[in-house]
Order: structure tokens, then sequence, then C-alpha cells
């Protein structure tokens, strides 16, 4: 347990803003133990980016870098995003 | 900015006329940007604690002693002011009423703000769902929204307090933090299949969730939104 | 970009601005920030590893670890989130120190970390005392939540690549990038050139 961590719902307004629809409904599998979770209940870190990990193994699904008017993301560790348009 | 009023001795809910405001979900939050006049910026998230029934939004904020952007707020801030804000976001963790019940609400200090949201839209509907809030704050001067919750108490809505660090003389009500015995009597049992809703500091959550599931309540059902380690 | 009204933040002002790299702001607290959850490898469990482009590995346990010869500094550390901390005092075996034994054909190394973090860096980067393995900061053991119980700390470069947890140095004679430095941010980071993302 970590005490920084927090929920995928902590970069709702991130994704919104890159997807432009509701990604914290959206679902994701883990490409690691297979797992298929809503993005909202991912596990969030901030380091130097944001990293949302899977809650089941730790894997990181998504990496998030941010600057004033460019994003860089990795779904390196997700299998399959499923998002409701 | 329209108005600022004081809710606790460390908590003060701001009224907001955001342009262009689309309405909100019960249980979505907003995301403030600070710049200061040399370009340093700070961005923070807060739930928004009314329900969703006007074009005016409330942000309940807690005031941390080393917070950075909730003394600002809840200090500096005059009516007029404006503030950048980005939202409302977050569809996760949402209540709507045609979802129903039954519903378990379980906040720790500002981690009742989302859960308000839900308590006062279903007020507004006129919902008949079971509901139950299970609040932990510290002591009885501290419980945010206490008149309101005590008005709003009946009519399927059971509000349940527990205070961790100090009680009123006389006080019969729990006096500890939450833990898998009060979740228990608290109730529903996991056999009714309850929309679980936990919000607070992330150690309140963590504890709270793995009890919940101790208990056997279906992880699935059970939706967090963790605050970061000091909540708020 | 509107002005926030009265809005100053929590950071330090009238700091030296020699000291302060470009975009970055000084504070005086100490920001936990991280990738991932916070592993508790237990001491007894721990040891530090250079292996890769060399020709037997080398390996310390903790115990070994301490009885090596040390140092305290006081560095000044910048942050990608732009965060500055001046004059932070840290003790911890030299990078030189520990690479003095070890003979390589290898121009680059992967710092490799306990929660599987990496970083990567040019050789002569952790070389000639720009590099230490930290175990204690501000004279007390450092920290779980600060990288504890022991971090890697190059203060010239952007401190994503001061690894917390660090468990190990490969050494390669390719370069090639680290956690951070796949996922968008630069490859060296020299927060004087504000190094801060890929292509900058």
């Amino acid at each position: 347990m970590d005490a920084l961590m927090l929920d995928g719902n902590a970069v709702a307004g991130l994704l919104q803003e890159v997807f432009a629809v509701e990604m914290t409904t959206a679902t994701v599998s883990c490409n690691a133990c297979g797992r298929t979770e809503a993005v909202g209940a991912l596990r969030v870190f901030r380091g130097a980016g944001i990293v949302m990990r899977c809650p089941h193994c730790d894997n990181a699904l998504v990496t998030i870098v941010e600057e004033d008017i460019r994003v860089w993301m990795s779904f390196a560790g997700a299998r399959t995003l499923q998002v409701a348009v | 900015m329209i108005e600022l009023v004081k809710e606790t001795a460390r908590t003060k809910s701001i009224v907001l006329d955001p342009s262009d405001w689309p309405g909100h979900r019960a249980g979505q939050h907003v995301d403030i940007r600070l710049t200061a006049e040399d370009g340093y910026q700070a961005q923070r998230s807060y739930s928004i604690a009314s329900a969703p029934d006007r074009s005016r939004i409330e942000l309940t904020v807690e005031r941390l002693d080393d917070g950075e952007v909730s003394p600002y707020l809840t200090d500096e801030l005059r009516p007029g002011d404006q503030i950048e804000l980005r939202g409302p976001v977050g569809g996760y963790f949402v209540w709507e009423p045609p979802q129903g019940g039954p519903l378990l609400l379980i906040g720790g200090g500002s981690g009742v703000v989302p859960l308000m949201a839900m308590i006062r839209l279903r007020a507004t509907v006129g919902s008949a769902a079971d509901s139950r809030l299970l609040f932990s704050s510290r002591s009885l001067d501290d419980v945010i929204f206490r008149n309101e919750l005590e008005r709003l108490q009946g009519d399927g809505l059971r509000v349940v307090h527990t205070l961790t660090r100090s009680q009123p003389p006389g006080w019969t009500g729990y006096a500890r933090r939450v833990d898998a015995e009060m979740l228990a009597e608290v109730g529903p049992s996991p056999a009714e299949l309850p929309r679980v809703y936990v919000c607070g500091p992330t150690p309140f959550v963590e504890a709270v969730a793995e009890a919940l599931v101790q208990l056997g309540h279906e992880p699935r059902g059970v939706k967090t939104e963790r605050f970061g380690p000091t909540g708020g | 970009m509107a002005v926030s009204r009265g809005f100053r933040g929590r950071r330090q002002l009238g700091a030296d601005a020699a000291r302060v790299p470009p975009g970055q702001y000084v504070t005086a607290d100490f920001p936990v920030l991280s990738a991932g959850p916070t592993p508790h490898t237990p001491l007894q469990d721990w040891n530090f590893t250079i292996r890769g482009a060399v020709d037997r590995p080398t390996f310390w346990t903790w115990d070994e670890f301490r009885e090596l010869p040390s140092e305290t500094v006081t560095v000044d550390i910048h942050c990608v989130t732009k965060w500055s901390k001046l004059d932070t005092v840290w003790t911890g075996v030299s990078l030189d120190t520990l690479l003095e034994l070890v003979e390589t054909s290898g121009e680059y190394v992967l710092a490799f970390c306990d929660g599987g973090y990496t970083t990567n860096l040019p050789l002569d980067d952790l070389t000639g005392r720009k590099a230490w393995i930290a175990y204690k900061y501000d004279g007390e053991p450092l920290e779980a939540e600060h990288g504890g119980p022991a971090r890697l700390l190059v203060p010239h470069l952007y401190f994503w690549k001061s690894a917390k947890w660090v468990r190990g140095l490969e050494l390669r004679d390719y370069d090639e990038p680290g956690f951070w430095e796949t996922y968008g941010y630069h490859n060296y980071g020299d927060p004087w050139k504000e190094q801060r993302y890929s292509g900058d």
C-alpha cells in the first residue's frame, strides 16, 4: 500500500482533454496478467510523469508525460483499450 | 467565484459560477489550476459537493496547513475572483438515481464531498433507495455538512458517524477507525449487492476497501476515490 | 493563461538565480514522486551488482556495501516537474569507488531497481565525482519513500536519473533508453539546457 497512490479517476481531466471522451469508464486489459479493469480503477502514481498500474499485478499499463502543448502516452503494458464512443 | 461558506473550522465551500457549464454528475470533480504572476502553476482536483441541479457548483475544500492550493482557496479567494478549472470529469466514481441501491457510502474527512453530491442528488429527485453513509471524522466539530446530514436522514437514508480522535460527552456512537466489524454492523450485507463508494485519504480508502473485500463484498461493486496521503 | 490573483504557491523566492536552471522553482519541501509502489526490500536480501560488459559481475551485500569508503556531499537537485531543492546533503559511496576495480569496454550504463524502474546514462556521467549510491539523506538513513535503502544520486542531471531503490548497474557498449526515456522524457536530461522531453 502506498499513501501516495491514487485511482485512475485522478487523471480523468487529462485523459478527457486528450481523447475528448470520458475515459475513466473505458476498460483496459493488462498484457502481463490478462485481467481487465476500468481505467478509473487503475492505480495512479505520480513520478516524473504519470504511471497507471494494474491493480492486480502492478504492471505499468499506461504512462503519461505532459508538457504544455504536448502529451506523450504509452499503452505498452496494455493489451487492449475498449472505449464507448 | 461567488460565495465562500464556512463549513467547519477547517473547511469552506466555494460557490462557483463557471462559464458554459454543461452540468455534472454526482461524484465528479474539477481540476483547478492556479497561476502565479511569474508563471508558476499548481493544479489540484476537487470533488463537486453540490447536486447537479443548477448552473452553479460548490466545491468543499479542506484547508491543509502545509497545503499549497487549499490555503489559497479557503483564505485568499474573494467573491469576483476567477479560477481556471477543467471539468466536470470522472465517469467512474459516479452515482445516478436510475442505478438505485442499496447504496453504501463511506467517507473519511473531506472524502465525504463527492458522496454528499450523491446524497443531495438523491434527495432532490426523491429517491427512496436504501442508502447508508458511514462517515469518519476526527471529532464532532470536524464533521462537514453535519446539520444538513441530520436533516436529510430518513426516507431510506441512514447516516452513521464515527469520531476517531475525540468524542463529545455522552457520545454513544462509534469512536474508532472504520473496520470490518463496523462495516458489517452498518451493512448492507454482501448478499444484497450494494453499490459501494469509498472516498478519502489513500490510507483510509485502502483499509476500508480491504475490509469490504474481507467481508465478502464483490470487489467490482466497490468504487474508490483516493485523495492521496493528506486528502482533499 | 489567466493569473490567479494573490496566488504565490509554496516555492521559495530569493534564491541565487545562478543556481536555478531555466524553468525551475526552488522549494523547501522534498516532494515525493514515484513511478510505482514503494518497494520494501529487507536489508539482509539487499545487494548491489555491477554486471554487463565486464569480465565478471561484482556484487556487494548491504554489510559489505556499508564498509566501503563513503562521503557526505551537499548538492542541488532538479526535478523535471519543475522543482529544485538547493543544498541537499547526502551520504553514500562514490561511483568512482565502485567502478575503480571494474574493467569495462562499456560506455553506457543502465541502472536497474527494485520495482522494475530503469534509467540510462553515459558511463562518463557517473565518474569524476559526479555520482553516488546514497544511503543517507541529511544525516539520517534514507527513507523508503525517498528511495531507501539506497538510491543513485546524479545531481547534474534531472532527478529522474537519480534512480530510487537502485540495485545495480548494467554496463553496455550501446545506449538503451530506460523507463522515462522510453515514455517521453529526454534521453540525457541536462537541466541547464532544459532537456526535459524527447526531442528537446
